[in-house]
């Protein structure tokens, strides 16, 4: 299997769709020529053509809605936000028309919407946010959020081949950051979680950029054994995984790159409240980004988003529960 | 900066009919017909809203039936279509039975959202059309991404959807009428000038007329008498034929004036009552009549064959099922395959003949 960069994984991904599939285009931003602002369809272009690597105009809602219109009549389109904060020009598309068809006319939307996502990089309010959760809260969207090369090819896979609309949340920060081992040619990740690492003491939670977060916060933690579960998909949520997680370590920690009201983990802790909750030996621990836009400035950004210490300073308070 | 506020003609006596070129007598009582199926459709809707049969509120499109009419008759089967809510003739003509609208505004198990949705918030997609979001003009995008599919893969083939006055003034107009310009999209645009946005007149929604925008986008608008639906017919007919041979996106400024309130709540203290009197001289239906008569079609009896067959889609519908709760969690997402849209009915007998 060849190592791969998370990016050259997606890249990969969508460049085996296009030579096995003639019906799936790529459409967003300066993703033509000049191969994206992160360079993940660099070279697609040569290949495929203009017209299959289309560089859209500056609209984010047109790309989305017109994506629904191709797909409605045959099509594939794979779409680039070119940075994920994006998406809120295009909301509407995405929610109000390409999330409700199925449900209102039995319609499928088969459309990919990619959504570079995450901070850590000074990239301020604007190019930093993580915005799943809104799609969480939005029936008919699939999200999924891969944190590994592999499960990035794999899930993008999956979401090219699925009927309905996908929200995929690459993380910016794990584009070069992190390499892997990856199958070659196509092959389908299922939305379900994995574990990461499996334990015994406490189960962290957590997907995307966190994963990598949590199992070096974890790795050695006073010798205490911590899962580290990746949920991968976000909608359909692994309920099962997270309780079986649950019941094997009897402690949680949640962690979410977003901000913190209704986050993913919101979601998580809400589920473990209600099914879980017997399997418990100690309070469900959140951490996440407080309630702020994503600062700027190294030190600010820093003192918002979790880190290894946070989590490590949870995971320790929790054990000693 | 004032506008001109579009007005019709005095009621002057229609011009002595002239034989269309691309409508055959046939074509032409279609053309009525399907005028008089969505007028009686949404007549009989009313009474049934204000016996308490049609839940939430009703939206009709009396006094606009040509709009819809004559540009759907316009397209062929393998066309696609996004049709409003003042748009209901455009269904009909593309094969969608009346008493599956009857059930669709009662919320029943056999309307087309089988009570998922209502109101006219539905496309049938069996008869190649996307139904209509209450976001406007959110389908001008849907539309044109349709027609990016058919450039893309050389068909020829069209797209077209109808939205209103207001939404010119949304992003999204101003989005998919500058990517179909861009991309010279085989698409068309049916802006239905109605006077109103629910209450908001045109000098309150823009300062240029938006037909002459067209061209600020690089491609041809033209503004068509909304109320004659042999003219909808011909202005849709020249644009499809454009549109499939290359030369890109129409915009249509269908002017007709909304007869009705926004809905069914609204009592349209808002019009000045000489506007509508006005426009009154100007039924659509009424002027189709009158061409007819002169051509010697029996207009009565046309008028009575649809009224039994809508009374009794009406019962029939009245007699559906309303939808089990059972399955209301049921086709959020689709867990087979995609199935993309199929095609409508086309009765312009241009089609038949061999017609673009």
């Amino acid at each position: 299997m060849p190592a791969m960069t998370y990016l050259q994984a997606i890249s990969s991904a969508l460049r085996d769709e296009m030579r096995a599939d003639e019906r799936v285009l790529l459409m967003g931003e300066d993703i033509g020529v000049f191969g994206g602002a992160f360079k993940v369809t660099d070279g697609l272009s040569a290949e495929f053509g203009p017209d299959r690597v289309m560089d859209t105009p500056l609209a984010e809602s047109a790309i989305i809605g017109t994506a629904v219109g191709a797909a409605v009549v045959g099509l594939r389109p794979v779409c680039e936000m070119q940075f994920s904060d994006f998406i809120s020009c295009g909301f509407d598309q995405l929610v109000n028309v390409a999330g409700k068809m199925h449900y209102r006319q039995g319609l499928a939307v088969p459309i990919v919407v990619r959504l570079p996502s995450g901070g850590g990089f000074s990239g301020g309010p604007f190019h930093s946010q993580n915005p799943e959760a809104l799609f969480m809260h939005s029936p008919g969207i699939k999200v999924v959020a891969p944190s590994t090369a592999e499960d990035a090819k794999g899930l993008l896979h999956a979401a090219i081949h699925d009927p309905n609309p996908v929200c995929f949340m690459e993380h910016k920060h794990l584009y070069r950051r992190v390499k892997g081992e990856v199958p070659e040619g196509v092959y389908e990740t299922p939305f379900t979680a994995r574990v990461a690492r499996a334990g015994e003491d406490l189960v962290v939670i957590a997907y995307g950029a966190m994963v990598d977060v949590a199992l070096e916060a974890t790795d050695d933690l006073d010798g205490a054994r911590v899962e580290v579960l990746d949920l991968r998909s976000l909608v359909p949520l692994d309920t099962a995984a997270i309780l079986d997680s649950v019941k094997r370590c009897s402690k949680v920690v949640i962690v979410d790159e977003a901000n913190m009201t209704c986050a993913a983990g919101a979601q998580v802790a809400a589920l473990i409240a209600e099914h879980g909750f017997e399997d418990l030996d100690g309070p469900v621990v959140r951490v996440a980004t407080p309630d702020v836009p994503i600062p700027f400035s190294p030190p600010l950004e820093q003192a918002v988003l979790p880190g290894v210490e946070r989590i490590k300073e949870a995971c320790r308070e929790l054990l000693a529960y | 900066m004032a506008i001109e506020t579009v007005t019709p003609a005095s009621a002057q006596p229609d011009p002595p009919v002239a034989e269309p070129e691309h409508l055959t007598r046939q074509d032409r009582i279609g053309l009525l017909r399907a005028m008089l199926e969505m007028r009686g459709i949404e007549q009989r809707a009313m009474s049934l809203y204000r016996q308490g049969k049609v839940p939430g509120s009703f939206y009709d499109g009396y006094g606009q039936e040509a709009v819809s009419a004559g540009a759907a008759f316009a397209m062929a089967a393998e066309d696609r279509l996004c049709i409003l809510h003042r748009d209901l003739a455009a269904h009909l003509i593309r094969g969608v039975a009346p008493e599956r609208i009857f059930a669709q505004y009662m919320g029943r198990a056999d309307g087309i959202t089988a009570g998922r949705d209502g109101n006219v918030h539905f496309g049938d997609r069996h008869t190649g059309c996307v139904g209509m979001v209450s976001m406007l003009p959110d389908m001008m995008l849907v539309a044109a991404g349709m027609a990016m599919a058919f450039k893309l893969r050389g068909e020829r083939r069209c797209a077209l959807t109808w939205f209103g006055d207001g939404s010119t003034s949304r992003g999204d107009f101003h989005e998919a009428m500058n990517w179909a310009g861009v991309q010279k999209l085989p698409v068309v645009f049916v802006l239905e000038n109605n006077q109103y946005a629910y209450s908001t007149p045109l000098d309150k929604q823009f300062a240029v007329d938006p037909v002459k925008r067209a061209t600020a986008y690089g491609f041809e608008g033209v503004s068509v008498d909304g109320n004659d639906v042999e003219a909808m017919f011909e202005a849709t007919r020249a644009a499809r034929e454009r549109a499939i041979n290359g030369g890109g996106p129409t915009l249509i400024e269908a002017v007709t004036m909304r007869m009705h309130g926004h809905a069914a709540h609204d009592d349209m203290k808002y019009v000045p009552i000489e506007q509508v009197e006005e426009w009154k001289q100007r039924d659509p239906i009424d002027r189709q009549e009158r061409r007819l008569q002169q051509l010697g079609v029996d207009v009565d009896e046309l008028r009575k064959t649809v009224a039994d067959e809508l009374d009794a889609a009406a019962q029939q519908a009245l007699k559906g099922p309303m939808p089990s709760p059972d399955d209301v969690l049921d086709g959020v997402f689709c867990d087979g395959q995609a199935e993309p849209l199929g095609d409508g009915r086309a009765p312009w007998s241009g089609f038949a003949k061999g017609h673009a």
